[in-house]
């Protein structure tokens, strides 16, 4: 699903955020990116949403070479792929469930059918009840589930999260976990950054570990598929 | 990429779910997109309503730079009028050369007669010209007292067409004649006007396509200002996937609204001022004893504004989208 080729990304500026970066994430899988501050995490995601091009190597998601990937082409590319932030990136200007269906708006989905994959998304998230809420007056946890809602509604293969529990206690923090290991057991792919270690070690996934943007060999915990 | 046995047994996720995919955007991609349209573009007059008070300045501002030249250009049309409509009354006075004979001259009044923008002639003779001088001067002593008369024979015409272009015509062949000295006709002053309202038309069109450039910039600055108010959206749109032109109409539309709305209260505004005008012109009309009618905003002319002012608006929003939107992307 997720292919990096000696990939490398210098910022204008010259700091190297990544050095040399190779590995394979396999369809379905599901596996964690962690490391220092400033390891290179979040870049490495930028990276695969195309928020940043690679300086050398090559990026593949679902087979797809993102090198040869047009501008036009960037929209629909990003539409088959589910991004849950540490800031959520809610927008306070509407209710939960128009929050929720903004990709599937975009995508040119009829209400309808809209309106049912909302509610299907919400339903999954735990936050049916609170459709027609401003998102600003939900708690911390509710909010970041509204996020993932989103991130999931238009059915991605491909889920991204960046420091999805960076601001909530380990408790919520869990929930949010078993919410992407739900996603997971239906086939979507995951690749969670994050730096909270004992939630990591606590699930067992596979964990790629970055340092000063390098990709540290032999951290994969248990390797379900590793390459 | 070599899927894994594991992977491959799951429920296929929706990426490489191609057919299904495919299927679905194919039937519905412009539905769609007509769908869009009509969400964004009522969307983004609700917006405006919804911060009336902001609206309400810049449509104010367009309404003022269309009307002003809306006005002018309707005023000198109806100024025109004058200055193409003459007195139909208004003779032409034609000097022929003194050695024309009588036979001669009834000759040119006779193709005169038959001319089809003269309505009448009246011929003076050489002798009547000094009868008529004699009696008018009181020098009728002097003039008897030469044995040649120096007066020559006049034929007066009088066109039957009342437009300023067709007279000068005339007139222009009425010189060229046979025997003709001169042709005397006193429409100088109709030419200054005519000619004055030809500066003042082209001095209005001017006006009108900078002010045009106005009402593109007004509204172009005032969509900056929307799109940085809804930068936080836009971010987050163009990450789940939103096209450029799906984050552009939204603001497109704003600008058309703005443009749109914009020209709709400057035809209130020159329309009352046709209102408040009507009474004082008449009269004036009255007094010039034309047959004038006061020429007035057509619902044609009303379309045209509002189309012209709607593509205007949508111009200035594309412009400013152009410079603005491109620069926010994700970070
Ligand atoms: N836009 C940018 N321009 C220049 N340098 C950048 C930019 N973004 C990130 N960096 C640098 O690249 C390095 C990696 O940043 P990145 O955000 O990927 O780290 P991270 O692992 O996500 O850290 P954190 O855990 O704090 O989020 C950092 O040293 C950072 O200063
Ligand atoms: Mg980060």
């Amino acid at each position: 699903m997720i292919k990096f080729d000696a990939v490398s990304k210098r910022y204008p500026g010259g700091h190297e955020a990544l050095n040399n970066i190779n590995f394979h994430i396999e369809k379905g899988e599901i596996a964690f990116l962690t490391g220092h501050s400033g390891a290179g995490k979040s870049t490495l995601l930028k990276l695969i949403m195309q928020m940043e091009k690679a300086s050398s190597g090559q990026v593949f998601v679902n087979n797809q070479n993102l090198n040869r990937l047009s501008k036009r082409q960037l929209p629909y590319f990003r539409r088959n792929i589910g991004l849950v932030f540490q800031d959520h990136q809610l927008l306070f200007d509407r209710s939960v469930f128009e929050n929720v269906a903004l990709p599937l708006q975009i995508a040119g989905f009829d209400s309808r059918e809209a309106a049912r994959r909302v509610s299907a998304a919400l339903d999954k998230v735990g936050l049916l009840k609170k459709e027609n809420q401003n998102p600003i007056a939900l708690s911390g946890g509710e909010q970041q589930r509204v996020g993932i809602a989103r991130a999931v509604v238009n059915k991605p293969a491909l889920l991204l999260a960046d420091e999805p529990t960076g601001n909530l206690d380990p408790f919520l923090s869990g929930e949010i976990m078993e919410l992407f290991e739900e996603f997971n057991r239906v086939g979507v792919s995951i690749l969670i950054a994050s730096h909270d270690l004992s939630l990591i070690a606590k699930l067992q996934h596979r964990t790629l570990t970055l340092d000063h943007g390098r990709m540290m060999q032999g951290t994969s915990k248990p390797a379900i598929t590793d390459i | 990429m070599a899927a894994s046995p594991k992977a491959t047994k799951r429920k296929k996720p929706h990426i490489v779910d191609k057919p299904k995919r495919s299927k679905h955007v194919k039937s519905g991609v412009l539905s769609g997109l007509l769908r869009n349209h009509q969400h964004v573009a009522v969307d983004s007059l609700d917006r405006l309503f919804s911060t009336a008070g902001a609206s309400i300045l810049t449509w104010a501002m367009i309404a003022i730079a269309v009307a002003l030249p809306l006005f002018l250009f309707l005023v000198l049309q109806n100024l025109q009028q004058f200055g193409s409509n003459i007195d139909e009354a208004t003779q032409i006075s034609i000097y022929m050369e003194l050695d024309t004979s009588e036979t001669e001259l009834l000759a040119v009044q006779n193709s005169l007669n038959s001319h089809p923008t003269i309505s009448s002639t009246n011929l003076i003779s050489q002798s009547q010209a000094l009868e008529e001088f004699q009696a008018l001067s009181g020098f009728g002593d002097v003039l008897s007292g030469l044995n040649e008369n120096p007066l020559p024979a006049v034929i007066v015409v009088t066109p039957n067409s009342g437009f300023l272009n067709q007279v000068r015509a005339l007139v222009e062949e009425l010189g060229s004649l046979n025997k003709v000295d001169s042709v005397q006709y006193d429409f100088d002053w109709l030419q200054r006007l005519d000619e004055i309202l030809n500066l003042a038309q082209r001095l209005t069109l001017m006006l009108g396509v900078l002010l045009a450039f106005g009402v593109a910039l007004v509204v172009g600055n005032t969509v900056r200002l929307a799109i940085e108010n809804r930068r936080d959206e836009i971010v987050v749109v163009k990450l789940v996937g939103g096209t450029n032109s799906y984050v552009a109409r939204p603001f497109l539309y704003t600008g058309l609204w703005y443009g749109v709305g914009g020209g709709l209260l400057a035809t209130v505004l020159v329309m009352s001022a046709q209102l408040v005008m009507q009474g004082p012109v008449s009269q004036l009309a009255g007094l010039y004893d034309g047959d004038f009618v006061l020429i007035k905003l057509g619902l044609s002319d009303i379309f045209n504004v509002l189309l012209l002012c709607g593509f205007l608006g949508w111009f200035g929003a594309w412009l400013s989208v152009l410079r603005h939107l491109r620069t926010i992307e994700p970070k």
